[in-house]
């Protein structure tokens, strides 16, 4: 046992509030988002960057917060699961999840609406093809997908016309 | 057994002369970590040898993409969705466009780093075959100033390279030559998106007056290194391709590989893949690439 490092001051924004938090440079950034802020909407699934369920936006870019060294989000905006929604009204996209049923189990749900959200930042109006590409990288074994696919589908379309 | 936070050093210097500085005091005692896609990876799973690292990730000097008359420079910690998106990647370095779409998913895509990728040198690393036939060069950094190696030349066997225990990749440079070439890649693997390669294979050729003008073609997991197979390239240069000399580069191709039974796949698997892959090359170059 060596004796316990000093922690970092590290400051980010998340959700839209500046946040400060004191911690190991190389705590994971999932583990301080859950354990130090408790927002423990962002899920650990493998723990190697293959399932996607700890999913967040890191300066709008889709990442695997399993695999972020928390230091390298100082300074970053972050968006979690808990930013997505607007107060109580949830986002087009969310509810086009649930009534799509999109989400079974929903252990994988919020990394899917953030690689959702993340997709469509970039392609407001996604082929099949660019919904499968920009969901590849999460992983669901409840639904078999199909609806998954269809809920992003339909939430282009309402998201489009909001 | 997962690591424990408080065992290892992280910091982030914020600028490249403070980062070769720190790898010049100590050399061979800093680990760079840029994404991360690799490093946590080991460290989630507790096998992560090195206890100080220091961070890369968004120093401007690694993160830029420039556009020279005669070469295009792509900096180290340059991620795979810049890469892919980047118009002149895409128009003229196709093979390293399709590459870095396969790479991993969206957010993995999203962190990890061309120059990761290479010193990580993975011989499955998807990306590695299209720098082999572009005839990349490495731009190396150290407080001794920088230097240039072929990228052939930087693999000297399973995972080591022949970058000094103070230096960095700075810069991967791929020389505008080969736009009018035929390009032809494929990845075979257990699916397409976030799969590691069985065999991947990525290939250039040009054509004049019916015979093979130049050719270039690489492999992934084939070898302890990602190859350039330079004795089945010798066998198709200068000939018109026809059957017999499709029959003849899958034999040299065969010769020339040293793939081997893993947890993705067999040393026969691979070698029969490979074997037609080559085929499906020639057979695209022999049409001007008009065909799939």
């Amino acid at each position: 046992m060596t004796a316990p490092r000093a922690r970092s001051d590290i400051s980010f924004t998340v959700n839209g509030e500046a946040r400060t938090v004191s911690a190991q440079p190389m705590e994971r950034l999932l583990d301080v988002l859950r354990n130090h802020l408790g927002l423990t909407g962002a899920k650990e699934g493998c723990g190697e960057g293959e399932c996607g369920s700890c999913s967040v936006l890191m300066d709008g870019a889709l990442v695997n917060s399993c695999l972020v060294p928390v230091l390298q989000a100082q300074g970053a905006n972050l968006i979690t699961i808990e930013g997505v929604a607007q107060k109580d009204q949830l986002r087009p996209l969310q509810q086009a999840f649930l009534d799509c049923g999109g989400a079974q189990c929903g252990i994988c749900t919020p990394g899917f609406i953030m690689a959702t959200c993340h997709l469509l930042s970039k392609k407001p109006q996604p082929t099949l093809e660019e919904i499968r590409e920009g969901l590849s990288g999460n992983l669901c074994r409840c639904t078999g997908y199909a609806q998954i696919l269809e809920a992003v589908q339909e939430a282009a379309a309402r998201e489009s016309a909001r | 057994m997962r690591s424990d936070p408080n065992d290892y050093e992280l910091v982030a210097p914020g600028n490249l002369s403070a980062v070769v500085s720190l790898l010049a005091d100590q050399p061979g005692s800093w680990l760079p970590i840029a994404g991360g896609t690799d490093v946590m990876v080991q460290y989630a799973a507790g096998k992560l040898t090195a206890r100080k690292m220091v961070s890369l990730w968004n120093l401007p000097e690694l993160r830029q993409i420039e556009v020279a008359d005669s070469e295009l420079n792509i900096g180290a910690t340059c991620t795979y969705s810049q890469i892919r998106n980047h118009e002149v990647v895409k128009k003229e370095f196709p093979l390293l466009a399709s590459a870095a779409s396969w790479t991993g998913g969206i957010a993995n895509q999203n962190r990890g780093t061309l120059g990761g990728n290479i010193v990580n040198a993975s011989p499955a690393a998807d990306s590695l075959p299209a720098l082999l036939v572009y005839e990349a060069e490495l731009m190396l950094v150290s407080v001794r100033g920088e230097r240039r190696v072929p990228y052939v030349d930087f693999h000297t066997g399973y995972k080591k390279t022949l970058l000094a225990p103070d230096e960095l990749i700075r810069a991967i440079c791929l020389p505008r030559r080969t736009s009018g070439y035929v390009s032809y890649s494929r990845k075979v693997g257990a699916r397409n998106a976030q799969a590691i390669s069985k065999v991947c294979l990525a290939a250039l050729g040009q054509l004049s007056n019916g015979k093979v003008n130049d050719v270039r073609i690489a492999a992934g997991s084939v070898a302890p290194v990602p190859l350039r197979l330079s004795e089945t390239e010798g066998v198709v240069k200068g000939n018109t391709i026809d059957s017999a000399l499709i029959q003849h580069a899958k034999k040299a191709a065969a010769g020339e590989i040293r793939p081997i039974d893993d947890i993705r796949s067999t040393a026969a698997y691979r070698s029969a893949v490979l074997g037609n892959l080559v085929m499906e090359f020639l057979q695209k170059l022999a049409t001007g690439g008009q065909s799939a």
